[in-house]
């Protein structure tokens, strides 16, 4: 029994040493070394250092007391109010997107005829994820305005529309969410292999339930990677809270009707309340805003392990891009 | 009602129906541009395009538009917008140049020649730079490098300098784009990591039997193969600084003044203000009859310059598209 020689174990054969390539060269390769390095510290110092603030300043008290009006940081309260509005509006905005999206999705990638009609849906998506969100929260003010709207908000005294609440943020929130839960599952759809799909025809099943049946539950995992995508946009958005819920840092209720009244209502989210209290913002009280940036970058960095849980299981070339897109 | 929404849709009404809710998608976006086009227009309709020009005091004209009633006389609505769009221009135009060059270093790093234990540590932190929230990044900025630049970078001396025509606090054009690289240069690298993995190596080890060390194999044969990804990362990367809102808003100093690069290094601590951080800073007079229709223009530019992008960017692709079918 000979043996076979083993191929050179990596891809690229014998290196030839850095320390023998000219000056241009080596400098080339520790400027990379040191950019790549460099990232990492960065990213590292951010976390460390919102940590250390964070240890700090953060009470377990503040998590569930109400803001307050206050000169001094003592008597300004915690971030009750904030931490629900985030969850409110992460709520109002998956509940409008996700449906949206998987129509969309569903429709284009299983459908999609006239292909011109499925390459307006497409584009439409590409150009909403592509503008900035402030300019999103500026068209949505313009909306929720018209009278027409009314109930959505409240009606000032002079007959003008306020065009600030919860459903409006929401609704422009979902836009947010829409394109990386619509990528998410339009690229798991045409990842699943056509024979799944014929053998659900030859079982005598129509297009739609072989959707629902078969389709749907074998992209589950890129349904939830969008979807957290998603949530992590939402919970990141200051300009949007800013513009559309108004600029109480607590939760205002309009009207009489329960759960209604909180959705046609004012508040603030976590992002906001972070803005307002920098000295950016009316209140400049730091230890409040880095207390709740801690609580916020955890909530991020939680989403961005469950991305990583949910992605594992898929195969994924880099690492960097996921279903569903950048990020 | 449920059970029959239960039981399986006949195919043709579940097509119709799933193609109609997509194309609310795109019924959104022409009424995002509709709406915003509207509520713009009459500031267009009293500048028409010298708009755009310079030459106009900036702070003296918002705040004419600020004091306007209803139905203002045309006087007030002159305005002209240049220092914000040189703001826009200058800030993200010096962050993407600035970041591409990091990120075609770093991805080259991280898919070419860092050890696998290496890069299994970078992706992670890559992807953690890109979903920290612009709020957290705006709040590092304006509490510890704004003071950190205020205090121990800029030299009295240099504060002197230009006493007469502003004060440098340390907010200002070199935090702004410090933070502003930080947050884009992931997304490209993202994008360029992704084409760097899809070349087949044995492209670059043709190079490397032909004589050539790794590094330079990758710049002449790789990165030559991907150069339609590179653009197309930057412009994806400048949609991105364009729109960027709260974060500039926070840092950038909150002037309207112009930076003059031939102060020299005093260049950078000057205060700027963009596009997008005027609709933040001037967010309370959305709804005002004069201040409106301004706030509205700036959202038109930054909408068409997201759209122009957007088409830029799927121009630029194709050639890749064709690429990737063909290997």
């Amino acid at each position: 029994m000979s043996t076979v020689a083993p191929p050179a174990s990596s891809g690229r054969g014998r290196r030839s040493s850095p320390m023998s390539w000219r000056w241009g060269d080596r400098l080339a390769l520790a400027a990379a070394w040191i950019a790549g390095i460099s990232l990492c510290v960065i990213a590292a110092a951010i976390v460390l250092y919102m940590g250390y603030r964070g240890i700090q300043y953060l009470r377990p008290g503040l998590l569930f007391s109400r803001p307050q009006t206050s000169a001094d940081q003592a008597g300004s309260g915690g971030f009750l109010d904030p931490l629900l509005g985030t969850i409110l509006l992460t709520i109002i905005g998956i509940a409008l997107a996700l449906p949206l999206a998987l129509a969309s999705a569903v429709w284009v990638a299983e459908y999609g005829r006239p292909s011109w009609l499925a390459r307006v849906v497409e584009s439409s998506i590409e150009v909403v994820a592509g503008t900035p969100d402030i300019v999103i929260a500026i068209f949505g003010f313009a909306v929720f305005q018209l009278s027409l709207l009314a109930p959505f908000s409240f009606t000032a005294e002079g007959g003008g529309v306020f065009g600030r609440s919860f459903i409006a943020a929401g609704t422009m929130m979902s836009l947010l969410a829409l394109p990386s839960i619509y990528a998410a599952t339009r690229d798991g759809l045409q990842a699943v292999p056509g024979h799944q799909r014929e053998a659900a025809f030859a079982l005598g099943k129509t297009r739609i339930t072989t959707i629902r049946r078969v389709l749907i539950p074998s992209v589950r995992s890129n349904i939830a990677t969008g979807v957290t995508l998603g949530i992590s946009r939402i919970i990141g958005s200051t300009a949007i809270v800013l513009i559309l819920l108004g600029s109480t840092l607590r939760i205002e209720t309009e009207g009489a009707i329960p759960g209604i009244n909180l959705l046609r209502g004012t508040g603030s989210s976590l992002t906001t309340y972070v803005y307002e209290n920098s000295p950016a913002g009316e209140g400049n009280a730091p230890q409040k805003a880095y207390a709740a940036a801690f609580v916020l970058l955890i909530f991020v960095l939680l989403l961005n392990l469950l991305v990583d849980r949910i992605g594992r299981a898929q195969e994924r070339s880099t690492g960097l891009t996921v279903a569903g897109g950048v990020v | 009602m449920i059970e029959r929404l239960r039981k399986p849709w006949p195919d043709h009404r579940a097509e119709r129906t799933l193609g109609a809710v997509s194309l609310l998608i795109g019924v959104g976006v022409v009424a995002m541009i509709v709406f915003v086009v509207i509520r713009a227009w009459p500031i267009f309709q009293h500048n028409g395009l010298s708009w755009v020009l310079g030459g106009g005091d900036f702070e003296t004209e918002v705040n004419k538009m600020t004091a306007a009633t209803t139905n203002p006389p045309a006087a007030v609505f002159q305005l002209r917008a240049w220092p914000l769009i040189y703001g826009t221009v200058l800030s993200s135009g010096i962050a993407v140049v600035l970041g591409l060059a990091i990120a075609v270093l770093s991805s080259v790093f991280i898919v070419e020649l860092a050890p696998a234990r290496v890069s299994r540590v970078v992706i992670p932190m890559v992807r953690l730079l890109a979903s920290v929230p612009s709020v957290i990044y705006g709040l590092i900025g304006i509490l510890v490098l704004v003071p950190f630049v205020g205090n121990h970078i800029i030299t009295t001396h240099e504060k002197a300098s230009v006493q007469n025509v502003v004060q440098l606090t340390g907010a200002g054009l070199g935090v702004t784009i410090v933070i502003l690289t930080i947050m884009i240069t992931p997304i490209m690298i993202a994008l360029i990591c992704e084409a760097l993995s899809s070349v087949p190596p044995s492209w670059s080890e043709g190079a490397i039997a032909l004589g050539l060390n790794p590094l330079r194999a990758v710049r002449a044969v790789t990165l030559k193969a991907i150069r339609p990804a590179i653009v197309a990362a930057a412009v994806l990367a400048t949609a991105r600084a364009l729109g960027e809102a709260v974060m500039i808003q926070m840092v950038s100093g909150g002037k309207t003044f112009s930076p003059k690069p031939v102060d020299g290094l005093v260049f950078f601590f000057e205060p700027l203000r963009t596009l997008a951080s005027a609709i933040v800073d001037y967010r309370e007079g959305v709804g005002s009859p004069a201040l409106g229709p301004a706030v509205y223009s700036w959202a038109l530019l930054l909408l068409f310059s997201a759209l122009a992008l957007s088409v830029t960017g799927y121009l630029v692709k194709l050639p890749l598209r064709k690429y990737q079918t063909r290997g």
